[in-house]
């Protein structure tokens, strides 16, 4: 019997060698896996050890934390609720993290490598000192004032976003969308209800938890005059150029008309009225005139079709933005659809646009040809207040020469000094701009939209802005647009309210 | 051959320095210092481990002197993990360090007594391990009646974890399948010194294979049904994987016939299958042990992970084992409270977070050393019966350690076995003292003079004498 005994004992030594090999594949190489693993509840604890960092705007805090009790030692607090949420999103125990929480989360949480001498610090004091804390480059004024007109709006409308940057560097000065979410009960540490809480805000059909600023693409209606405008500057016309227009263009089976009949029903129309009056036939004969080519590569040169592009850090990731686009505008063979081409040059068909990307147009204009990439920190602090990085604005593109900012510039202050933009002028600043107006579905109201920028007495470019309503009632959509920008843009230089 | 009972000594003192060294670094990493008492606990086990061991000098003074310090370092460290646990607790309710008699620490230090005293009766009456093939055919029925009970009882007294595997009667539970495979194997090993000529002889040959007689058949057919019946009432494939393991080495062990282990793996795995296609479609009782595949073959998959009775152990147990990594957090710095059951089933994935890859290699190489000396035991041993009856029980422990290890790190479907000498709990400790009991008695009679547990012959000048016969164990002869 010896024998068999022998080959049992083997097979228990072979039992054994696979336990050991079974251990190594676990604690060994899917280690990382698992120690990382969104079902282990260290990783969890762990994260609330030590406060998390405070996400703040012009000495206001924004993100902060509160003291528990339980295992969890520190509670996620968001004061300013609501007008904050797109931009700071949130922190939950165990759903995914949004937002600037998410993006700088390594800096936050303390874990970044920016940070590493702190925590070497904390090694040798046994102290756990919070993480990084994260200065934005919003003005809460700015902000709050944005929110708070998006929501009361006047014409009760319930969707919508507005964006305004310092066209000067690319910082955001403000950025809300509504309808907004509350985002303290997402981050309770009562996951059930965190859980039921998010259920609810995802099941909303008007998505509350979409960050319309950024996220959203409309079409931009007449906004997109100020890319063809471009286009034709680039490419020769003068703001005086007469341009052909009429009441009526068609154009492949497209029918362009003018939004009233009092709007350039001339034959001819300098470049600088059609843009005052947002002549609809002029600009989509001057797009099919220019060609597709050329508006579509304004269009991309002004950046659209990019995306890459995320709003927060410069040097690190941050909010991501939806690519803006013009569309095809052509037949299926492939060639040009003129048709398309019309009314795509007046913003129609297929072209959509965030409205960040509105913004970034006239921001573009206002700083002389030069687009500053976007960017929502600021700085980033160390626990003990050093700073750690601070940010420095970066050119992203160039799409047009000073000269043709400069006269496009001139065009679009026209539209608020004696155009359809007057709702957005602000006493004691050059306010310039470009309406919007874009028809969707049959029978739905029309998006209103504005665009625009102010420059203050010494000629400087303030701030530039983009105010975004979904399907505005009651007719002339994009004044109520105007309106709101020019009280963001008077927040943001440091105006009152309203 | 020396009777080595002073390595023992030696092993058994190095054994519970280890222990006392686990409890200090617990104590160390929990509380933050070391109390003046840490000691106390490995000083009482050391004290109840000395008793054993006095009572083998006397009783069993050739017994395998590994045996000893090799079992009572992992229940030494059982009893570390267990007060470990304590101290957690205690300490999350903001309540001070628990006392040593408290909490389940307490309890299994307790048990660790209760279990070494049993131990030692069995080293004392049982004087000659042939004797207990006088009681074999009565502690056949007693396994079969102790393996059948949980299926039959209401799962209101039966059941824990999806584990029909207790008998539970008020705040008191056991798991007589623990004490099943002991008498099992007795039965087993007797009755297959009696039947190993029919069985290894008679046979047909079919593709160069020896292949036993039909109606020889029966015997394996009827553990094997017997097997298949716990895996689908007691929804226990590991429980079943043990019975029917341990049935079929015994019966390859007795008769040399690698045939018997063919029949006996393609019928259990056939069956296994089976099961499981069944679960699939039918689900019935089958239902349990598909689910449990399921869970096994994608742990992480969210539908089974929030699934009630789904993945969720398994996970935990994963994930504190890779968050142990190579060296671990260290005994007392982990989280094993986020592992369910982390003082039974799990207590191996709850260790591991704090010993890691290199403490539960070190903590298997001790298991395999355990198995192997039983192994060895069978080897020199020089009756038939105990060649089967170590034989069986070192593979049966080897098997255990194996299917409920598997089963936390995913290597099998997970089975709700318990750890031996590890997991908290009576029944697994008294009946795993109990076979080590045994393997002591027969590595004594192994390792001693021809005669020494024997009794009957003496040793000596005289002519051989025929070889032990097993009481009342007739070699059947081959029916034509």
């Amino acid at each position: 019997m010896n024998a068999p005994l022998r080959r049992a004992g083997v097979v228990t030594l072979v039992l054994f060698g696979l336990l050991f090999a079974n251990l190594n594949w676990v604690q060994a190489y899917k280690a990382d896996d698992y120690r990382t693993n969104d079902f282990n509840r260290r990783v969890v604890v762990a994260q609330y050890e030590r406060p998390r960092g405070v996400i703040e705007a012009g000495g206001t805090g924004l993100a902060q934390n509160k003291v528990t009790g339980d295992a969890l030692k520190y509670l996620r607090v968001y004061p300013k609720k609501e007008a904050y949420a797109p931009v700071l999103g949130y922190r939950p125990v165990s759903l995914g993290a949004t937002g600037i929480e998410n993006s700088e989360n390594d800096f936050l949480s303390g874990e970044s490598d920016k940070l590493f001498a702190d925590r070497v610090k904390d090694m040798f004091t046994g102290n756990n000192t919070g993480g990084g804390n994260i200065v934005l480059s919003l003005s809460t004024k700015a902000q709050e004032t944005a929110y708070k007109e998006l929501l009361n709006n006047e014409r009760g409308v319930e969707k919508g976003a507005a964006v305004a940057i310092d066209p000067r560097t690319g910082a955001i000065q403000a950025m809300a969308s509504i309808p907004s979410y509350d985002p303290n009960p997402l981050v309770s540490h009562d996951e059930k209800a965190a859980a039921a809480a998010y259920n609810k805000l995802l099941k909303d059909s008007d998505q509350p938890l979409l960050n319309r600023a950024t996220q959203e693409t409309l079409p931009p209606g007449s906004t997109m005059k100020v890319i063809v405008s471009a286009a034709a500057l680039s490419d020769g016309y003068k703001t005086d150029t007469e341009i052909p227009a009429g009441s009526q263009y068609k154009e492949s089976g497209a029918v362009i008309r003018n939004a009233e009949d009092e709007v350039c029903p001339g034959s001819q129309v300098t470049l600088k009225e059609a843009l005052t009056e947002s002549c609809n036939t002029g600009f989509a004969k001057l797009g099919v005139t220019l060609g597709r080519d050329k508006v579509v590569a304004m269009a991309k040169a002004f950046g659209f079709e990019d995306d890459s592009l995320t709003v927060g850090n410069l040097e690190g990731s941050g909010l991501p933005v939806a690519a803006s686009h013009t569309g095809a505008i052509a037949n299926p063979d492939g060639s040009v659809d003129k048709g398309a081409l019309a009314q795509s040059s007046i913003g129609q068909r297929d072209v959509r646009m965030t409205a960040i990307q509105g913004a970034l147009m006239a921001a573009t204009v206002a700083n002389g040809g030069k687009q500053m990439r976007p960017y929502l920190v600021q700085q980033e602090l160390s626990p003990d207040r050093r700073t750690i990085y601070t940010a420095n604005p970066k050119t992203a593109r160039t799409p047009i020469s000073e000269s043709v900012a400069s006269d496009l510039k001139d065009m679009m202050v026209s539209v608020v000094e004696n155009g359809t933009g007057t709702k957005a002028k602000i006493k004691g600043y050059t306010v310039g701009g470009k309406t919007g107006t874009a028809q969707n579905a049959v029978g739905a109201d029309p998006h209103g939209w504005f665009i625009g920028f102010a420059f203050n007495d010494k000629g400087e470019a303030v701030s530039a802005v983009c105010v975004m309503l979904e399907n505005v009632s009651g007719g002339h959509a994009s004044a109520e647009a105007a309106r709101i920008s020019g009280l963001i843009m008077k927040a943001a230089v440091g105006g009152g309210g309203d | 051959m020396k009777t080595q009972r002073n390595a023992e000594l030696g092993l058994l003192a190095f054994a519970m320095v280890l222990v006392a060294a686990y409890g200090a670094t617990v104590e160390a990493n929990r509380i933050g210092e070391i109390t003046p008492t840490f000691w106390v606990p490995a000083a009482l086990l050391s004290v109840l481990f000395l008793g054993l061991h006095v009572v083998v000098r006397f009783t069993a003074p050739y017994a395998d002197p590994v045996l000893i310090p090799a079992v009572a370092l992992i229940n030494g460290l059982g009893v570390g993990f267990l007060r470990r646990l304590d101290i957690g607790d205690a300490l999350s309710e903001k309540l001070p360090v628990p006392g040593i008699f408290a909490g389940i620490g307490g309890r299994q230090l307790a048990w660790t007594l209760g279990s070494l005293i049993l131990a030692a009766i069995l080293l004392l009456l049982v004087r000659d391990h042939k004797v207990i093939s006088r009681y074999a055919y009565t502690l056949g029925l007693v396994g079969i009646v102790l393996v059948m009970i949980p299926a039959v009882l209401p799962s209101s007294l039966s059941e824990v974890n999806g584990a029909k595997l207790w008998i539970r009667l008020g705040g008191f539970s056991i798991q007589p399948g623990e004490f099943a495979k002991l008498a099992l194997v007795s039965f087993f090993a007797y009755y297959l010194v009696r039947k190993r000529e029919v069985l290894s002889l008679a046979s047909k040959r079919f593709l160069g294979i020896d292949f036993p007689r039909g109606r020889d058949l029966g015997p394996v057919v009827t553990v094997w049904l017997l097997s298949l019946l716990v895996l689908v009432f007691e929804k226990d494939l590991g429980t079943a994987l043990l019975y029917f393991g341990l049935f079929v080495v015994t019966l390859y062990v007795a008769t040399e016939r690698a045939s018997w282990l063919i029949i006996g793996l393609l019928l259990f795995f056939g069956g296994v299958y089976l099961a499981y296609l069944l679960g699939a479609s039918v689900g019935g009782p089958f239902a349990n042990f598909y689910d449990r595949a399921q869970v096994w073959l994608d742990p992480f998959a969210l539908s089974n992970y929030e699934r009630l009775g789904g993945s969720y152990q398994l996970v935990q147990s994963l994930l504190s084992l890779g968050t142990g990594g190579l060296f671990g957090s260290g005994p007392g710095a982990g989280s094993p409270r986020f592992v369910p059951e982390v003082q039974t089933d799990f207590i191996f994935a709850g260790m591991g977070e704090e010993i890691g890859l290199f403490g539960l290699s070190a903590l298997l190489v001790v298991y395999l050393l355990i198995v192997e000396r039983g192994m060895r035991a069978a080897l020199n041993v020089r009756d038939s019966f105990g060649k089967l009856v170590a034989g069986g029980l070192a593979f049966t422990l080897g098997l255990q350690v194996f299917v409920i290890l598997g089963g936390i790190t995913g290597l099998i479907p997970l089975t709700g076995q318990t750890t031996p000498f590890l997991s908290a709990g009576g029944s697994s400790l008294m009946a795993n003292w109990l076979l080590i009991a045994m393997l002591l008695r027969i590595s004594n009679a192994a390792r001693g003079p021809a005669a020494s547990g024997a009794g009957s012959d003496r040793p000596g000048p005289g002519p051989k004498k025929a070889p032990t016969q097993l009481h009342g164990a007739m070699t059947e002869v081959i029916q034509p």
